[in-house]
């Protein structure tokens, strides 16, 4: 089953498909946390460590975290690999194009290829602003995130960087949401504008979610 | 009508191709699409030149035969086989791009000519009921609920064309797949090869070397026979279904 | 030269297969007397099947699955694509499912009258007898049919029969047979049991020592000459509709494989009898390449008329209810718009003739639904005939809804083909023809809904269960090559000819030559006949064939897909076929079915069938190209369908 899962087009649909719904899932969550950024340092930076010890005591400290890290860089990896290889296949399948050129599909559906690519690279420079600090403007403190975030979003280009990076989860979550109901078989015409409604309403959502945070920074509302 | 035809002419699948350009006088807003390159071919022959082929028969719009891409969509501006596209949807003057279907697993044959012999691979690998002659018990023996018989008859007008992959930005024959599995997989008579068929479909589509699915819509909006998108999904499930039992 | 019409008469033809005995007990007993193959031996069989429609098709899969060694041709990219996709109405079937009367004996009678009393009682019992298996072989493939609420399979009745025994599929009834054929042919191909050639076509019969050995083919791709050699060739081809030009066949469907064959020996039987169907769109003007059908079902609810004043250019709208003709309700009260095919056909000629037509051109007559629309509402019309007005709108740019359709009779279908015994077998041994290519079943004219009817019993159960006896009892010893005589001759008398149409060079396209017989084949040898007529065709189709060779013009080369050299050698074999057509009208001097002779009628205008004299099938012997052929007569005897003259007033 893994095999046929794994060698065949449909099934590596699947395989994105899923661990796009974990990524997804954690998304969600990731966005509802930095929200508490609005109720105060004391409260987001309690928040922080309340991950670092979840699962206590039945998990060792930061194990449940070190798990859920596991099961996302997983799921970026079986992502991005399914959609790398995909990509090549789909490239030969149409090794000549038409003379004749027409804008095809929706934006959100033409641009899913450089979404990923975009979203991929912000993945990188995210963790290594804010989670390792390596990259981070004015000093990185470790156990201070509130601090950490304010700091980030006073740069112009941290600012850039982040919105046009959540404007291209909007779009790629707008297309992608629709599409793993429709590679998981959920797809059908009677509720398709259903699934279509919920896909823009998450789409918003994250994205509104994610970019409130820099510009309550930039407003002032957070500092 | 006078027109600017520009048309892809590649005299064999090795050879390379290119666009070439003709003037045609004289069209009438009555004639279809291939009438008015009918038109052209006999003043080629006349002239000396070769004409243009294209694959076409029945004219009537099921044979699914025709294939051309006009102005970058395939089978032309509307949702019609090109066999049934008139002229009266272009206007004196207007230039015409004509191209072939393009996608590796149709290579071409010559000039808008190409060869649709992986669909056939695809429906001999299992689009079929293995039901020989003589072995058939009686029509009513089994009744099949009239949503079930609609659905299956919705997915079984499929001609055949390939304009979904002609579509496909990545030439994916996904749409023209589902077809076939879904009308066979909700009849009681195709049950009993339901999760082979799926499975054994799509692996030889695959093989085919035809593009995966990433869900544009581009083969539904282009389908001439309506075939809608939520097929794909359809037959996702079936294949889901299939690979959990594993039935090989 | 001989002149082409003083034919002589040979020997009688006669079926000899056929048992005698009850009609109802033939089938039977044949399958009972014909001789086996042993299963083990079947792979050692190679049969050729041409072809792969409804016919072909299933005759292909049937005898694959079977254990022969099948291999299979057709001239188009995908066995999918034959003709045969193109039926809409529906296929006939003696179920019954209604109640409502019908019985094997009724479909056996309504197909031997309907047929003008031109065709063989045994062959049409047997029809109508296998017609219930077919609907059962089909459901089991698949084969999407309507279906009521109660998931049983719906009917509808078709055609002016009393009964309601037609099967269908919305109005794609053929698409989905054929579909179902090609996917159990697609599974045989899997299986390796069939070698399938698409885009290659058959140029010439081999035969060797007097049996059907192999053919000669063409693959069209690579322009290759090429031979196949069997132990028996199946000829499933289609008709010969578009000697015609304009048809409602298909742009490639042509009579070459059948006419080659006629040339090597095997008789061919009533060319002449041809069905122009009455409702198909009319053509818009000279550039028009096929004509499109309707289904007749249109006539069950719209209205046919002309206005009864010559030369009226008023829209139709515009025309008061006290000026139309309303012909078919005039002329024949009883079944009014609903008269066969054959009669509504030439009354919409005559009145055209009389300068009444619509349209341009005046080729054409008013269908119209205000009637019916006022009657019913016009969801219900749209309910009832969305598929077919939209398909009209599309290709006049008319609303239907709101102007009256224009429709026009065009060829449709011919019952004439390779004379075949009651096991479809030719005069040639070895060579089979089965669908529209024989003559078999349907004698002067074919009623609705039985074209599949018959390509399917062929090919799933008739020849599948006759071919045995031929096979059994004629084994081959001597394997064919290549290097044969015969074979050699063959090939080279097909490469000659493609070579010569290279070689002309001359100013005439393949079309404008098949456009001018068509034309001619048109208004000598449509709608109406008569001796005069006939006798100037067949004194202008020398001239043509003669002007033929010196003008034409192939461009390219033979050796690539060339398809102005696949049209023009189709076209070399109309302008002999077309000759036969003419003299079969000619010498058949009485009216039948869809062969109107207007010398031979009633005092009120309708067809007057001559059993006295024409009371048997002709079965045409080649001799030559323009040379007189000899005429073999199979009479008919009816045993249990008296002869009566059809009435519809």
């Amino acid at each position: 089953m893994t095999r046929t899962l794994w060698d065949s087009t449909v099934g590596k649909k699947v395989i994105m498909a899923v661990s796009g719904l974990v990524m997804l899932l954690y998304l969600v969550v990731h966005m509802i946390g930095n929200l508490k950024i609005f109720f105060g340092s004391d409260e987001f930076n309690g928040y922080a460590h309340w991950l670092r010890v979840m699962g206590e005591p039945f998990l060792h400290h930061e194990w449940a975290l070190w798990i859920v890290r596991v099961v996302l860089v997983a799921a970026v990896v079986l992502h991005a690999v399914s959609a790398y290889q995909l990509s090549r296949r789909d490239l030969r399948a149409r090794p000549i194009t038409y003379v004749h050129k027409r804008p095809r599909a929706s934006y959100a559906t033409r641009t899913m290829r450089y979404g990923g690519i975009i979203l991929g690279l912000f993945i990188v420079w995210h963790i290594l602003d804010l989670t390792t600090g390596t990259v981070h403007s004015g000093g990185f403190q470790h156990g201070h995130p509130y601090q950490n975030v304010v700091d980030t979003f006073s740069t112009w280009y941290g600012n850039v960087i982040y919105i046009v990076a959540m404007l291209a989860l909007g779009l790629h979550v707008q297309h992608g949401f629709w599409s793993v109901a429709q590679t998981l078989g959920a797809g059908r015409a009677s509720r398709d504008r259903a699934l279509k409604t919920l896909a823009n309403v998450l789409a918003l959502v994250l994205t509104v979610g994610f970019i409130s945070v820099p510009v309550a920074v930039m407003t002032g509302v957070v500092s | 009508m006078k027109l600017t035809l520009r048309v892809w002419r590649q005299k064999n699948t090795d050879a390379p191709g290119a666009m070439s350009t003709y003037e045609v006088d004289g069209i009438s807003q009555d004639m279809s699409f291939l009438e008015m390159l009918d038109t052209l071919n006999e003043e080629l022959i006349l002239a000396g030149d070769d004409p243009v082929a294209f694959d076409h028969d029945c004219r009537e719009g099921i044979c699914g035969a025709c294939s051309l891409v006009i102005n970058g969509d395939a089978h032309g501006p509307e949702r019609t086989t090109t066999c049934q596209l008139h002229m009266r949807s272009f206007d004196d003057g207007d230039t015409i791009d004509i191209e072939p279907w393009r996608a590796s697993a149709f290579p071409v044959v010559k000039d808008l000519v190409v060869d649709r012999s992986a669909f056939d691979r695809i429906i001999q690998a299992g689009g079929y009921i293995s039901a020989p002659t003589g072995t058939a018990p009686d029509a009513h023996a089994t009744p099949v609920p009239k949503p079930d018989a609609d659905f299956a008859f919705e997915h079984a007008e499929c001609i055949g064309c390939g304009a979904c992959v002609a579509a496909c930005p990545n030439g994916s024959a996904m749409l023209f797949t589902s077809a076939k599995v879904n009308h066979l997989n909700v009849l009681p008579q195709g049950a009993p090869e339901r999760e082979t068929r799926v499975l054994d479909m799509v692996e030889q589509m695959d093989s085919e070397g035809f593009g995966g699915c990433t869900l544009t819509g581009e083969c539904a909006t282009a389908c001439p026979k309506g075939i809608p998108l939520p097929s794909i999904s359809a037959m996702n499930k079936e294949w889901l279904r299939a690979t959990r039992k594993a039935r090989r | 030269m001989n002149d082409y019409t003083h034919y002589t008469t040979g020997e009688p033809v006669a079926d000899t297969k056929a048992p005698a005995g009850p009609v109802a007990e033939r089938w039977d007993t044949r399958r009972f007397e014909a001789k086996l193959v042993n299963p083990a031996n079947r792979r050692k069989h190679t049969v050729i099947v041409v072809g792969t429609g409804l016919a072909g098709g299933s005759a292909g899969a049937t005898l694959a699955e079977q254990g022969y060694r099948v291999v299979q041709f057709c001239f188009q990219d995908s066995p999918r694509r034959a003709h045969s996709v193109a039926a809409q109405g529906g296929i006939n079937a003696a179920k019954n499912y209604r109640n409502d009367g019908d019985s094997v004996h009724r479909l056996f009678y309504d197909t031997v009258k309907g047929g003008d009393f031109r065709a063989r009682e045994s062959n049409v019992h047997r029809l109508a007898q296998i017609s219930v298996e077919i609907i059962d072989q089909c459901v089991a493939q698949g084969v999407p049919f309507a279906r009521e609420y109660g998931g049983l399979l719906d009917n509808r009745s078709f055609g002016g029969v009393q009964v309601s025994r037609t099967f269908y599929a919305r109005g794609q009834t053929g698409q989905q047979l054929l579909l179902g054929a090609y996917q159990a042919l697609s599974r045989q191909i899997a299986a390796g049991n069939v070698e399938l050639h698409p885009r290659t076509e058959m140029l010439d019969l081999i035969v060797v020592d007097g049996r059907a050995r192999g053919i000669v083919a063409r693959d069209l791709v690579t322009g290759r000459i090429e031979t196949y050699f069997a132990d028996a060739v199946v000829l499933a081809s289609g008709g010969y509709g578009n000697v015609f030009y304009l048809s409602t066949n298909a742009m490639n469907s042509n009579a070459t494989a059948v006419w080659r064959a006629h040339r090597r020996g095997a008789l061919f039987a009533n060319p002449c009898f041809t069905q122009i169907h009455p409702t198909c769109i009319p053509r818009t003007g000279d550039h028009q390449s096929k004509l499109t059908l309707m289904s007749e079902s249109l006539r069950n609810d719209g209205r046919i008329w002309v206005p009864k004043a010559k030369g009226d250019t008023r829209p139709a709208n515009e025309i008061p209810e006290d000026e139309r003709d309303y012909y078919l309700e005039r002329q024949y009260p009883s079944f009014g718009n609903l008269v066969p095919r054959d009669i509504a056909s030439r009354a919409a000629k005559n009145v055209c003739d009389e300068g009444r037509g619509v349209g341009p051109g005046g080729q054409g007559v008013y269908l119209d639904f205000a009637e019916a629309i006022g009657r019913m509402g016009r969801p219900k019309v749209e309910e009832k005939y969305g598929n077919l007005f939209d398909m009209y709108a599309r290709i006049t740019a008319e609303d239907p809804y709101v102007t009256p359709m224009r429709i026009y009779p065009a060829v449709h279908y011919t019952m004439g083909g390779l004379w075949v015994d009651y096991d479809l077998q030719t005069t040639v041994p070895g060579l089979f023809a089965i669908g529209e290519a024989n003559f078999s079943d349907h004698g002067a004219n074919r009623l609705g809904a039985s074209a599949l009817m018959q390509g399917l019993a062929d090919g799933y159960f008739v020849l599948p269960s006759t071919i045995n006896d031929y096979l059994a009892r004629n084994p081959h010893h001597d394997e064919v090559d290549a290097s044969h005589p015969a074979v050699e001759e063959a090939v080279a008398e097909t490469e000659d000819r493609l070579n010569l149409l290279l070689a002309v060079d001359g100013d005439r396209t393949p079309d404008s030559f098949h456009r001018e017989i068509g034309e001619l084949m048109w208004e000598y040898c449509g709608m109406a006949r008569n001796e005069e007529g006939l006798r100037t065709a067949l004194a202008r189709i020398p001239l043509i064939r003669e002007e033929f060779w010196r003008r034409i013009k192939v461009p390219g080369t033979g050796d690539e897909l060339n398809q102005s050299l696949e049209k023009a050698n189709r076209v070399v074999d109309y302008l002999e076929l077309a000759e036969l057509m003419c003299l079969d009208a000619l010498h058949r001097a009485e009216s039948c079915g869809g062969h109107f002779r207007e010398e031979s009628q009633t005092p009120d205008g309708e067809a007057a069938r001559r059993d006295e004299e024409f009371c048997y099938g002709a079965a045409w012997e080649f001799t030559g190209t323009g040379e007189a052929p000899v005429l073999h007569k199979e009479d008919l005897v009816f045993e249990y369908v008296h002869p009566t003259q059809r009435s519809y007033a």
